[in-house]
């Protein structure tokens, strides 16, 4: 059964669209994601979501009852969720093992109960030795821990998270995004968390919403959603990727100075007359000499134009012969080319997602 | 899709934040929309009819020693503001930029000129500088054996004088906030062409700095020519008249308090487009300096020169602070001040007089205390719900609300006690002299400060913190309880002593409200004044002095030693 659905869901701040027509519905103990640049609307569908704004059109749905509508919305306190916040809202007025009997006391537990699930929770996240310390006494992931026992030992119906790593240093963020993944999967709570860091949404998520001005452009597990990107946002803006936009011709598809066999494409049965591809650059392999059989696969004649070495990898810019294009590609650091040098591209066209073509202005 | 009847959860309840809009509107309407409203309704009013008239604001201007008067206090505005960019901008500087020593002391001597009652200072000052026994010419006339002395207090220079002296921190606080901010690479891309320390402080510094000089140049305009106490002792002694003491002899009997009004109407008016330029000078901000980024400020060493302004800032501030003081102490506990500093002079006498045998001076004291302690409540009060219905955007249309709340920010104090006057001393409610007209006075005088600091205050903290305790199952209520109110505590007593500390001294305002039992200590002092005994005037500006400096004690314990010096709260 459904737990949380998001139907038609839009908000609109004066007549600034912020939300548009959201559709989302989570099963129990899922962990998704909404991902996207900020102003996407990801922080506000995550605080339609807890009651903190009332939508504008559809309407929001937890095990089956209605929670927000553009008429009636049940108050954040009503609602059983919990959130963790961007900036964490630690109380600093209470200690640590305040904080995090708060939501317990709001429901009426006993004493005994509230000690055993407070010591319980902080010694999942490390931190009953400093159960008496005030907030001011922590550090940044020390807060971010408080925040995150405080939000679960109420064993909320949904858990809110809003972009909760993003004032830690890389190394904390790292850490912690495990750290998220481990309590889920030790709680399976369902979960909704809003980031716009890419790799923070596949480290922890089972689906990723991806969104863009306000719309979802794709939902999908992290494989499929890097693999196969359905947009060219969401190619773009998951990891780096060179756009080949062509035009089908019989057998051949013309591309800016170079052509490719259409047979090998996927799906190529379906291959629209404009055809456009999302192909990563280290999915492309680099070859000195001419292939025997051009036709045989996805080859391109270029000539090398920029490069930088990276320490984890080269990286190499390749202009095909008589094209204005770039084509970007990532080598293993032992593979060494240098300017101007005439190379052959070898792409994988298994591997080469179909996107919408660019939008022309 | 939407066939789905939402009709269940359709139960409107009735919101109760609108009652609290509905009765901070109506508080509003009562401290700030309707006597100002009074005030222009009365001056255009015929005093026995009713009829519409402009018959006051003929009788306001129709003589030329009432326009004089206006001339008089505009001549005084510039020649205070004037005084005072002498006086604040290098000391300012000095504090802010240079290798200056002693800067504690200077900014401690800034801030007790910036808390001195200006009337206490000009009690001060007629001692010392009174035509002929005041403490200055006596030296004169000792040293140099001169016939009569060297200075006359009761003069138009005089007047400029005393108030500069105390309105000189105005200034000082807007140009050391600014110059607080400018970035020492600023001055180091001209030190790197070639400019030297003076041309860089005069074509780089001062000129990104202009803008919050002009600004606080504004502010102290507006408050020489609304100040009442100190013309009241030196100009009509002198024989001159500046618009405040003009509007008090409107309302010496028999009392006009409609031609007061329309004489008091192009004060406001001033008043409020003064603050409109000055609103506009502080958000011209395109300078890249006024970030606030951009590194750290470094100090300039003037080598020999820091002593040379050190002297110059601690002559400024031991004509406000320290020469007043003396010669006030001496008065209070001499049994003649003219017989000088002696331990047979010394006496404790004026003290238990002015308590325990004066008929209202004891009460006064306590009248004093105990109005300013209520206004501040009821400022801070009124200033915190308002600001958090306006910071969490609870309800529609509360940027009216704040923009009330801060209205009175533009009115001179004196404006506001006539508009009181028009408003609340006629029946049915007939409160002219009660306690409770001064207090609500007093508390729309100072309700922008408590806004403003009640405010800020609440923006300091981050509203997740109240969502926090939402979502996990509290109320507003609780989180206002449980949140709010600790992480406030603090900030709020701050806010309260702000307003209690201005509001124990407030004069203006009283002058015109005050009945026989409800004289504060400002009102008392002018009436002593008018006796002629300043043994005992200077032990009851003593006590004031002394209870000013306790409080202010007691706040800079609690709120860092600089917090009345910071701009924010202007």
């Amino acid at each position: 059964m459904s737990k949380l659905s998001l139907i038609g869901l839009g908000k609109s701040f004066g007549s600034t669209p912020a939300v548009v027509d959201i559709d989302l519905t989570l099963a129990q103990g899922e962990f998704v994601s909404l991902l996207g640049p900020s102003g996407c609307g990801k922080t506000t569908t995550l605080r339609m979501i807890a009651g903190f704004i009332k939508p504008t059109t559809g309407r929001i749905e937890m095990n089956g009852q209605g929670m927000s509508s553009p008429d009636h919305v049940v108050a954040p306190e009503k609602r059983g969720m919990s959130m963790i916040f961007q900036s964490y809202a630690i109380w600093p007025n209470m200690t640590v093992g305040q904080n995090v009997a708060f939501g317990l006391q709001l429901r009426k537990l006993g004493k005994a109960e509230i000690g055993t699930r407070v010591d319980r929770i902080l010694d999942t996240v490390q931190m009953r030795h400093l159960k008496d310390r005030y907030p001011a006494e922590l550090s940044g992931g020390q807060q971010q821990r408080v925040a995150l026992a405080r939000a679960i030992v109420i064993e909320p119906e949904v858990l809110l998270l809003d972009e909760p790593l993003s004032n830690l240093d890389a190394n904390l963020r790292e850490e912690m995004r495990s750290e998220i993944r481990r309590l889920h999967d030790a709680f399976h709570i369902t979960t909704v968390y809003v980031t716009h860091d890419q790799a923070e949404a596949m480290v922890t998520s089972d689906r990723i919403v991806v969104m863009n001005h306000g719309r979802i452009e794709q939902v999908d597990d992290p494989v499929s959603l890097y693999n196969m990107p359905k947009t060219r946002f969401v190619a773009g803006f998951i990891g780096r990727t060179n756009f080949l936009d062509g035009t089908v011709d019989g057998e051949r598809i013309v591309f800016d100075g170079f052509t490719l066999p259409s047979g090998l494409a996927r799906d190529a049965a379906t291959l629209p007359k404009e055809a456009s591809f999302s192909v990563r650059p280290q999915t492309i392999e680099i070859e000195r000499k001419p292939p025997a059989n051009v036709d045989s696969g996805w080859w391109i004649e270029g000539t090398i134009i920029e490069r930088a070495y990276l320490g984890e990898y080269w990286e190499y810019v390749v202009r095909p012969e008589a094209s204005g294009a770039r084509i970007r590609v990532t080598t293993e650091p032992l593979f060494i080319h240098e300017i101007n040098e005439s190379v052959w591209l070898r792409l994988d066209p298994a591997r080469a997602a179909r996107v919408p073509g660019p939008v022309r202005t | 899709m939407s066939g789905v009847s939402q009709t269940s959860l359709r139960s409107r309840s009735f919101d109760p934040l609108l009652i609290l809009w509905v009765a901070l509107a109506a508080i509003l309407l009562f401290l700030v929309v309707n006597p100002l409203y009074q005030l222009v309704r009365s001056s255009l009013e015929d005093a026995e009819t009713g009829a519409f008239t402009l018959m006051n604001y003929h009788a306001a201007y129709s003589r030329p020693r009432y326009v004089t008067a206006m001339w008089n206090s505009i001549r005084l505005g510039f020649g205070v503001t004037f005084l005072c960019l002498i006086f604040a901008v290098p000391i300012a500087w000095a504090i802010s930029r240079t290798n200056m020593p002693a800067k504690g002391l200077v900014r401690t001597l800034v801030l007790g000129a910036f808390i001195t009652p200006p009337y206490l200072g000009a009690i001060g000052w007629i001692l010392l500088a009174g035509p002929n026994s005041g403490w200055l010419n006596r030296i004169w006339v000792g040293l140099t054996g001169a016939d009569h002395g060297l200075f006359d207090i009761y003069t138009f220079s005089g007047l400029t004088f005393i108030i500069a002296i105390y309105s000189f921190p105005f200034i000082f606080i807007f140009t050391s906030a600014a110059l607080d901010v400018v970035s020492s690479e600023m001055e180091d891309a001209a030190n790197i062409l070639g400019a030297g320390i003076i041309r860089t402080t005069l074509r780089i510094t001062l000129p990104l700095v202009l803008p919050a000089i002009l600004g606080g140049a504004i502010i102290t305009f507006l408050e020489a020519i609304a100040l009442f106490g100190s013309p009241a002792l030196i100009a009509i002694p002198a024989r001159f008249n500046v618009v405040t003491t003009q509007l008090l002899q409107f309302f010496s009997q028999p009392i006009r308090a409609e031609v007061a009004a329309a004489y008091a109407v192009p004060l406001l008016l001033i008043t409020v487009a003064l603050f409109g330029v000055q609103r506009l000078l502080m958000r011209r901000r395109g300078f890249v300096s006024m970030t606030g980024k951009g590194g750290e400020r470094r100090i300039m060493d003037l080598g020999p020169w820091r002593f040379v302004i050190l002297g110059y800032s601690l002559f400024v501030l031991s004509l406000a602070v320290l020469l007043p003081y003396i010669v006030l102490m001496q008065a209070a506990l001499a049994k003649a001040w003219g017989r000088g500093f002696g331990w047979d002079n010394l006496t404790l006498k004026n003290f238990h007089y002015i308590l325990f045998q004066h008929e209202t001076a004891a009460q006064s004291v306590i009248n004093s205390f105990t109005y300013a302690a209520a206004a501040a409540f009821i400022a801070i009060t009124l200033g915190l719900a308002i600001a958090y219905i306006v910071s969490r955007r609870l309800l529609p249309y509360a940027g009216v609300l704040s923009f009330v709340a801060m209205a009175p920010f533009v009115v001179p104090g004196i404006v506001l006690a006539i508009a009181f006057y028009s408003a609340y001393a006629p029946p049915p409610l007939a409160l002219y002299g009660t306690a409770t007209i001064l207090i609500l006075a007093f508390s729309t005088r100072f309700l922008p400060i408590g806004y403003a600091n009640a405010d800020a205050a609440i923006r300091s903290i981050n509203p997740e913190m109240e969502e926090a305790v939402r979502i996990l199952g509290g109320g507003r209520l609780l989180a206002i309880r449980k949140v709010m109110a600790p992480l406030l505590k603090r900030s709020l007593v701050g806010a309260w002593l702000l307003v209690f500390i201005p509001a124990t001294r407030e004069l203006s305002t009283a002058m015109f409200l005050y009945g026989p039992k409800t004289r504060t200590m400002s009102v008392m002092l002018m009436d002593m004044s008018e006796e002629g005994h300043f043994e005992h005037l200077a032990a009851l500006g003593f006590l004031l002095l002394i209870a000013t400096l306790a409080i202010v004690g007691i706040a800079s314990a609690l709120l860092g030693r600089d917090f009345m010096l910071r701009r924010e709260r202007q």
